[in-house]
Order: structure tokens, then C-alpha cells, then sequence
């Protein structure tokens, strides 16, 4: 057995590996703990390379059990060494990883695809989420495949893009009025109330997590096993940030690579995770979320306080653009490389735009950002900050014109 | 009587999940639970503060944005002890 236990974060307390997600001791949250010595003797880096292309080439590493993943393809991604947005930005060895180009278009795919193969494993009889949009369409479609009913809610004024595809799988899509951390709050009373539900950001957490570390066995994996210099990362609840280090230091473990990655994180202005950072404060939950980056709009960030610490640990920093930059972001990656990101995408863009300009990243340092939603799905939200269309009459002459301004 | 809610992490000490009891405000209410179950203010109050990893809610709504632990309370209120996750 890979996982012997789920161990509280905060005092230690360790629980069996169930559906667990909160300490009874201290009411800390509760994370997965591996029996290291079966996992080395067991991961290759041969066997990696001849996995599957996806998150499951990387099974040694993920808490499942023997049971057969629920898999749509998510991970193994394109991993782009990105030169004109490097020259762009002044950067020699700038790389992204693409996660918009997952079966459901972003990166929680990853964390969707070991949540419900372990609700599986656990015989869970439906699977259910809050979410600002990505996770329900990463939800719908996984459950759609394990044959599992799926009950998703979703904030009012979601972007309709979000939900659509969350309905066209068959999910029960609940619109609670509020912000995300109302209808947060709901679905966390809703899966108290029924624990053989599986809710996959709440009593599945600890499991669900794990999945976006394979962000981080990817990235060393296309490095011919060598450690970034550094890596930006968008953050809502920080639960990102926190799964690629962790990720970073699985792969030390198992002496797969050595040295140190400095990891920063980007979160739309006035967000608490950046705040923090930027002040040196704690981690202040705030009420009023007026960005128009709602998938990483989190008042009350859980992992906060720990991607701080790492983020301090690790030698980085936060940043924290404004929408306007944010959509400038979007813009610069869409023209600079072909990728049409959301706007977190383009939240961490300008957050590396920021921390290059601030000599916070040297020039031949070797970057990752991570690119971890479609931007097709916001479309609705930028389109006024685009150029509009030349509207001409079927006439040459009047093509003509236009490229002769 | 105000009606309280906990969360199946707390059934280790309270026993029960829903209770009805008499209180003013939160402080009164938080006051009248640790008298009634043993080990549970070591658990909620850290340092003098409540703890992160939990949040109340009064008709839905995180005492953080009402007045705190000086939050009132009146007859048929609804609190809510939640296990504090969110985001992912």
C-alpha cells in the first residue's frame, strides 16, 4: 500500500487513509501520507517514460490503490519553450506548460481525474464540487465516465461558457446566490450531511490535491529530470502552489533530481495570498472579491497561510496585477505564442511580467509558468478590451484601403 | 433558543450534531458549549483567538463580516460550525 495514512498539517494526528478531510484533534486540514520505501522501490524513471501520456504515467506517485483510474487523457501536456514571449519579456530559458489543452480545458483535470478514481475506489455513490466554473466542467465529464452522478455548485454570474459544460454532461448544476464561498459553504454542509458523497475539494481533498503535483513530475520530466530555477503560479486557494512543491520534493525523495525551485505565486489584486505576501502579514480572509478573475476569486483561501510559507520558504514572491494587466496578460500570450488563455493565465503572465521586471527573476534563469485554463471559456469577459472587426463593403477597392492605412 | 449545527469532526466531543440552546450573542453561545463539552475551547481557541480551521456562521453568514463574537443572537438563528475549505 502506497498510503498509510491521512496526517494532520498542523499537529501530526494521523487518520486511516478514508474519507477524511479535517483533524479531530486540532480541526487542521489533513494530507496524504506515502510509504516512501515501497514507492522508490517501485517508481522508475524508465517505467514513467513507457506510462501512458497522461497524469497516470506517474501512478507510483498518486494515492490510488489498485484500481483503474478514471482517465480522460488529463496531463502530460505541451511543455513549450516559449521564445517570443521570452524575448518579449527578456527572459533566455522562459517554458510553459499548456494546460488549456486538457480534455475539459484547464488544469483541474488533473485533480478531478484522481478524485473520483479514488471515490470509486472508496464505492462513493455520487461525486459533487463547489466551483468557480473549471472544476465543474472537469467534475461533469469525469463523472459522466464513472458512471456517477455529479451535483455542482456554482456561484450566480458565473460565466455561462462554464456552465454549459457542466450541463451538456449531465450534471445537476446548483446556481447559489452569492459568491463562491457562499456556495462553498453550502456544499461543504451538503457533504457533512452525506458522507458517501464524494465532494472532491472538500471530504476528498486530501486525495484531489495530489493530482496537480504531476504539474511538477512534468516539468522535471521535460527537463531531462533537472529542477527549474524558479516557477510562477496562479493561486486562488494556494492549494496549486502548494501540490507543485510538494511535487518538486516527491521527485527529491526518490533522488530523481536535486536542488531547489523558488516558487512564486500571482493572485489578482486584493486578494488575501498576495496580500500577505506582499505585506508580510498573515493570510486575512476578505468579503468583497471585486476582480473579474473569478476562477481564482477566493475570499477565504484554505492553503493560504501554507503557499505563503513556501512562497517566504522557497525565496519567492507574489504578485498581484490588476484586471487590466491581467487582460493584457492574455493578450501578450495569445500574440507572442498561439495560446488563447483565461484570464488566470493571463493573471500569471503579468505576475511574471512583474516579478522579471522587479530583478526578482534573472534573465538565464530557467522559468516555468503554468498556463492552467482555455481562454474560450472567458471569452465573453475580454471581448471589449479587443480590437473590433473592419467592416468593409465586398470591394476590392475597398480591401485596399484598408491595407494601405 | 438559537439552533446550532456542528460538523462531524466535533461528534467526537459533543456527541450530537444539532443542538438548541439559549444564547445572546456568538461569545455567550461559545461560552455555554465549551461548559457543556469537555475539550472543545482547547480545540477551538488557539492562542486566545479562534482558530483558522473553522468558521461560524450565523443565517449563512461568517461572523468575520458580521461583529464577530459580539455578533447577536436571537430566537430560531441558525449557527453553523464549518470546517474552513474552500478552493482548490
Amino acid at each position: 500500500m502506497k498510503v498509510i495514512a491521512l496526517k494532520c498539517k498542523i499537529c501530526g494526528k494521523e487518520f486511516p487513509p478514508k474519507a477524511l478531510y479535517t483533524c479531530d484533534n486540532c480541526f487542521g486540514p489533513l494530507e496524504v501520507k506515502y510509504d516512501w520505501e515501497f514507492i522508490a522501490e517501485n517508481v522508475s524513471k524508465e517505467k514513467i517514460k513507457k506510462g501512458p501520456l497522461s497524469i497516470w504515467r506517474y501512478v507510483d506517485f498518486l494515492p490510488i490503490e489498485n484500481v483503474d483510474p478514471i482517465d480522460l487523457g488529463a496531463g502530460y501536456t505541451r511543455f513549450i519553450k516559449a521564445e517570443n514571449l521570452g524575448k518579449e519579456l527578456g527572459l533566455k530559458n522562459l517554458y510553459l506548460i499548456d494546460d488549456s489543452t486538457n480534455p475539459t480545458y484547464s488544469f483541474k483535470d488533473r485533480v478531478v481525474s484522481v478524485a473520483v478514481t479514488k471515490a470509486k475506489e472508496f464505492g462513493m455513490k455520487a461525486v459533487g464540487c463547489a466551483s468557480t466554473g473549471n472544476l465543474a466542467g472537469s467534475l461533469s465529464a469525469h463523472a459522466a465516465k464513472a458512471n456517477l452522478p455529479a451535483y455542482i455548485f456554482v456561484p450566480r454570474g458565473i460565466e455561462k461558457g462554464k456552465i454549459i459544460q457542466a450541463l451538456v454532461h449531465g450534471a445537476n448544476v446548483i446556481e447559489v446566490e452569492g459568491t463562491y464561498d457562499d456556495a462553498n459553504r453550502l456544499a461543504t454542509e451538503v457533504a457533512e450531511e452525506n458522507p458517501d458523497w464524494g465532494f472532491v475539494n472538500i471530504n476528498l481533498r486530501p486525495y484531489y490535491a495530489e493530482g496537480s503535483k504531476t504539474l511538477a513530475y512534468e516539468t522535471a520530466e521535460h527537463l531531462n529530470w533537472e529542477l527549474p530555477d524558479q516557477v510562477v503560479v496562479p493561486m486562488a486557494s494556494g492549494a496549486l502552489l502548494c501540490a507543485i512543491y510538494r511535487g518538486f520534493e516527491d521527485l527529491k525523495r526518490v533522488d530523481f533530481v536535486d536542488g531547489e525551485v523558488i516558487m512564486n505565486g500571482a493572485q489578482p489584486a486584493g486578494l488575501p495570498i498576495a496580500k500577505a505576501v506582499k505585506s508580510g502579514g498573515d493570510v486575512i480572509p476578505v468579503r468583497e472579491l471585486k476582480t473579474i478573475v473569478h476562477s481564482l476569486a477566493i475570499g477565504n483561501p484554505a492553503d493560504g497561510m501554507f503557499a505563503k510559507e513556501i512562497i517566504e520558504k522557497t525565496g519567492g514572491y507574489a504578485e498581484d496585477p490588476s484586471d487590466v494587466e491581467s487582460i493584457e496578460g492574455v493578450k501578450l500570450l495569445a500574440r507572442t505564442e498561439g495560446i488563447f488563455t483565461e484570464l488566470a493565465g493571463g493573471v500569471t503572465i503579468a505576475g511574471l511580467k512583474r516579478l522579471v521586471e522587479e530583478g526578482r527573476i534573472d534573465k538565464s534563469d530557467v522559468v516555468v509558468a503554468y498556463i492552467t485554463g482555455n481562454g474560450l471559456k472567458t471569452g465573453e469577459s475580454i471581448v471589449s478590451y479587443l480590437e473590433d472587426t473592419i467592416k468593409i463593403k465586398a470591394k476590392l477597392e475597398e480591401f485596399e484601403e484598408v491595407i494601405s492605412w | 433558543m438559537v439552533k446550532v449545527k456542528f460538523p462531524t469532526v466535533f461528534v467526537q466531543i459533543t456527541k450530537e450534531r444539532k443542538i438548541e440552546i439559549e444564547a445572546k450573542n456568538v461569545k455567550e453561545l461559545l461560552d455555554k458549549l465549551f461548559e457543556r463539552y469537555d475539550g472543545l475551547k482547547e480545540r477551538l481557541i488557539k492562542d486566545g483567538e479562534l482558530t483558522p480551521f473553522i468558521n461560524i456562521f450565523v443565517n449563512g453568514e461568517d461572523i468575520r463580516y458580521l461583529k464577530g463574537l459580539e455578533t447577536e443572537l436571537k430566537d430560531d438563528d441558525e449557527i453553523a460550525f464549518i470546517p474552513a475549505i474552500s478552493g482548490g
